[in-house]
């Protein structure tokens, strides 16, 4: 066991875990960060997208210990000051059926935008092809990030 | 027509912030604290073995484990529709997979530590993997005392033989059908299984306190059909009705093969050894693929014959399904396919076999569209190839046979009203089906393809669904309901309908998850009935609850009750255009009288529905007599695909869909299932399938070797279309649209590679691989 800091959500929270400790499991399971979620255990999937260090990784595939002191940024943290635009838009556009991907796809696309505010449709496309949903054919999805940009 | 306030409209979803905020709380997110339990479960490796001797020894001297649970514990027989089916293995195991013991542990990891110091002795027995061999006159029977199973009525099992169940269906003068034929076309068409893959495992947390009463937290379709499957399979551990709660959180997509029960039951069972804690079980995507239900796979053999005018004179299927090892709900998909494997036409001289067959592979069970997309796949790829042999156009030809209100189905009841014609008509013109197609790209080749569809709700005759409604002080309302709101929006039509007939806003009435025992009954959130069966419970208890109001205005304020209505939460009367009553002014407190008592009290409203009209009676012989399906909901569908001329890789560029919702209760839910659910069916017949080796194992477990599509594998275009014809005892028109979706897309992928490249492809999946090796075969490449 080694004890590491996290800096979740703009949180600094400390955690003891072994060295074969997924991101993931020590997110859910020791801090209570319930939104990134377990679909494929491999990186398929995409539903525990998170960002790290401000960039987009699968929590599944990332071991806790690596992460001493590295920011981490939950959906969690984007809704704690009332939802943001981007969650608003998807809200909009019935961007979800079982939600379960939601979490993960609001990362990615959240992401998106930070680097590239005006995204086309190709860029979007690949910016959430990490993210598997089985419900709503993704053209929702896309249709809730073209909204925003087109506003902006 | 009234004006309508809140239904037809596409109100913003009830759950929207919890899901988009990750508040929303699915079953594996429940925190059960400290003295939560892990179980692991012991699986068969072999497709089907006897089980010689379960040695449990070493397992239960790991000092975390606090139980070691075999068949032995539980021999008792669950199941749907049929008892076949054991909550861990017996003495033979019949799928690679199958439970077999079960470990219970202070840890995940000692769990799965424990689990493989069980030691199982087999003696293998021979595996049917594929279902024409189980047929066969010598074939190993799966279940020799099949008999003695416990089913439902309408089921008719074959004993001493690997048929479960045969469904027939005879009309109409078939020698005569055929003789008056100008051409007859015959083929053979395959389908695999497929795997639902919703993104949220199966998960399911048992709790069998200290006072014996039985909690299971489930990612679940069907709450009440579990609690009732718990409380008879457990009985002889002395649990009944009363004894168990079934407490369904959100569902991280459901596609059917979270309905009946599947590794729920194991958290029941394994909880009732572990008096005082909460044990939970989690299955892994791997999981997922070999050990829930899955789409069962089909071969059918499709006669069809027709006058040079396009006329169907005959119709021949026979349907044969391998059902995997246990038939328990896969039973009733092949019968459902039995009663309408005609599809939406209109035929005379009619003859289906569906046969529900034993193979040594998982159980199959419902997945979205329970059967049809099977069927239909054969079906809509020879209507195709028949109006191509005669020279008529592919549509037309479906409008000369399209079944019309009253007319008579495979089993002899009337067709419900329907806009099957409509929607032809519209998926027609939107994709410009008459102008010709011409590639702008000299490596690649343009094609259309054409499907109709229809499906009815598989259900019991009296599947029932219920409803409670009651106003809170601000005349805000709690809608206590048990459907699922598995993504379709169930929640959120629930509360529109609601909303209309009461006046009250979507955003003030609150529609939760069901808790059973909070919240009445409901039978299933399947069959896309929910809409129209538990909507009318809705609107029922909504009515119920608008009487109340009115009769106590008419009490106390002595207005006549035919000038009453509701208008803006407020009691408003045609008589005396002054009059206006809020509702938060008494629906909880009661109205006050010139005498200084109140009169009335809480208003709580009631509403039950169950399809009186339905009967699933008929004769064995022939299917005739009886009606099973309560109506049919019937579409249409084209796309136009791009093909590259050498790597056969596809791309939809257009893809145009039309569904009979009756009423689009909330317009954007619709348009969501049908952009969602052509996807889905886009999958089947474009990347998945699964591949078992000749032991039964499953090859692909896994979303690497199992393609789901991703945001860059849509098609570039899809138009959303919405007929409303509506559903005469559907809530204001509704019918299910939710299934439906999905179902033309293979038959018309096939039917667009044979426009563009002149090949026709009669198995799924239709891969860039397939085409490419029939062009060769075809000496076109």
């Amino acid at each position: 066991m080694k004890k590491i800091t996290l800096k979740v959500n703009n949180e600094s929270r400390f955690v003891h875990v072994e060295p074969n400790e997924i991101l993931l499991d020590v997110l859910r399971d020791k801090l209570g960060i319930k939104s990134p979620k377990s679909g494929c255990e491999r990186g398929d999937c995409g539903a525990c997208t998170i960002l790290l260090n401000g960039e987009s990784v699968k929590s599944c595939l990332v071991f806790a210990i690596e992460c001493d002191g590295m920011d981490i940024r939950t959906i969690e943290g984007l809704s704690e000051k009332g939802l943001s635009e981007l969650q608003e838009s998807f809200i909009k556009h019935n961007s979800f059926q079982c939600g379960f991907c939601a979490p993960g796809v609001i990362i990615s696309a959240a992401e998106l935008l930070e680097h590239n505010p005006k995204p086309n449709r190709e860029e979007i496309k690949e910016a959430i092809a990490g993210n598997l949903c089985r419900c709503t054919g993704y053209e929702s999805i896309i249709e809730a990030v073209e909204d925003l940009v087109s506003k902006k | 027509m009234e004006k309508l306030k809140y239904i037809g409209k596409s109100e913003i979803r009830i759950d929207g912030r919890e899901k988009i905020s990750g508040a929303a709380i699915y079953t594996d997110d429940i925190n059960f604290g400290p003295d939560l339990l892990y179980a692991e479960i012991v699986e068969s490796p072999y497709a089907h073995a006897k089980i010689l001797k379960i040695d449990t020894s070493e397992a239960e001297k790991d000092p975390e484990v606090l139980a070691v649970v075999t068949g032995a514990d539980f021999p008792y027989k669950f199941g749907l529709y049929m008892k076949d089916r054991y909550i861990f293995a017996q003495d033979r195991v019949r799928f690679i997979g199958e439970q077999v013991a079960a470990v219970v542990a202070r840890s995940a990891q000692a769990a799965q530590r424990a689990a493989k110091l069980v030691k199982v002795e087999y003696s293998e027995l021979p595996a049917i993997i594929n279902q024409m061999d189980a047929i066969k006159e010598d074939a190993y029977l799966l279940h020799e005392d099949l008999e003695n199973y416990e089913h439902v009525p309408w089921f008719f099992p074959k004993p001493k033989t690997n048929i479960a169940h045969w469904r027939k269906i005879r009309k109409g003068d078939m020698d005569k059908g055929f003789a008056d034929a100008d051409f007859i076309l015959e083929d053979t068409y395959d389908v695999p299984r497929y795997s639902h893959c919703a993104i949220e495992y199966h998960a399911a947390t048992g709790f069998y306190d200290n006072s014996g009463r039985l909690t299971i937290w489930a990612s679940s379709q069907s709450p009440h059909t579990q609690r009732h499957l718990f409380a008879k399979a457990l009985e002889p551990l002395g649990l009944d009705h009363s004894k168990v709660r079934v407490i369904a959180p959100h569902v991280g997509g459901g596609f059917g093969s979270k309905a009946g029960v599947t590794m729920e039951i194991l958290a029941a069972a394994i909880a009732m050894k572990v008096q005082g804690h909460p044990v939970k079980i989690l299955w892994s995507r791997e999981r997922e693929f070999y050990n829930t239900y899955q789409r069962l796979g089909v071969k059918t053999v499709l006669k069809i014959g027709v006058k040079k005018t396009g006329q169907i004179t005959a119709l021949h299927h026979e349907i044969y399904w391998d059902a995997g090892a246990y038939v328990e709900y896969g039973a009733n998909v092949v019968n459902a396919v039995g009663l309408s494997a005609i599809g939406p036409y209109k035929i005379d001289n009619v003859s289906i076999d569906s046969i529900c067959i034993y193979t040594n592979l998982p159980p199959g069970g419902a997945y979205r569209g329970f059967g049809y997309s099977e069927f239909l796949f054969g079906l809509e790829s020879h209507m195709t190839r028949i109006a191509n042999h005669l020279g008529i156009d592919q549509i037309q030809m479906r409008r000369i046979n399209a079944i019309h209100e009253g007319d008579l189905t495979a089993y002899g009841a009337h067709m419900n009203p329907n806009g099957l014609i409509k929607a032809i008509d519209a998926v027609e013109k939107e994709i410009e089906w008459q102008k010709p197609l011409k590639s702008d790209n000299p490596n690649t080749v343009l094609g259309k393809g054409f499907s109709i569809f229809w499906k009815a709700p598989a259900m019991p005759p009296n599947a029932s669904s219920s409803c409670f409604l009651k106003f809170n002080e601000d005349a805000s309302i709690n809608l206590l309901v048990s459907g699922m709101d598995i993504g379709q929006g169930y929640l959120t039509v629930m509360a529109q309908i609601a909303a209309e007939i009461l006046s009250v806003p979507v955003q003030k009435i609150r529609t939760e998850n069901p808790d059973t025992d909070r919240n009445p009954y409901e039978w299933q959130t399947v069959a896309s009935h929910v809409t129209w069966g538990s909507g009318n419970a809705v609107k029922k208890a909504a009515i119920d609850a608008r009487e109340q109001i009115f009769d106590l205005v008419v009490r106390t304020k002595h207005l006549p009750k035919d000038s009453l209505y509701l208008e803006d939460e407020k009691v408003k009367c045609t008589q005396n255009p002054n009059f206006e009553l809020p509702l938060k002014d008494f629906v909880v407190d009661g109205i006050i009288t010139d005498d200084g008592t109140f009169k009335g009290g809480p208003i709580l409203g009631r509403g039950t529905f169950l399809p009186e009209f339905s009967t699933a009676k008929s004769n064995p012989e022939t299917g005739q007599g009886g009606h099973p399906n309560v109506h049919y909901t019937v579409g249409a569908a084209a796309i136009i695909m791009e093909i590259d001329k050498q790597t056969g890789k596809m791309k939809i560029l257009k893809a145009v869909e039309a569904v009979d919702a009756g009423k689009a209760i909330n317009p954007d839910l619709v348009k969501g299932q049908i952009i969602g659910g052509l996807l889905q069916g886009l999958a089947t017949v474009l990347y998945e399938d699964m591949r078992y080796d000749e032991k039964g194992k499953l090859l692909n477990p896994n979303f690497t070797d199992y393609k789901l599509p991703t945001a860059k594998d849509i098609p570039d275009v899809v138009v959303p279309i919405i007929i409303e014809v509506p559903q005469p005892d559907g809530p204001f028109g509704a019918r299910g649209v939710g299934e439906h979706t999905m179902l033309p897309a293979a038959p018309m992928v096939a039917n667009a590679v044979e426009d563009a490249l002149g090949i026709r492809i009669k198995s799924m999946p239709i891969t860039a691989e397939k085409i490419v090796l029939e062009l060769i075969k075809n000496n076109k490449l």
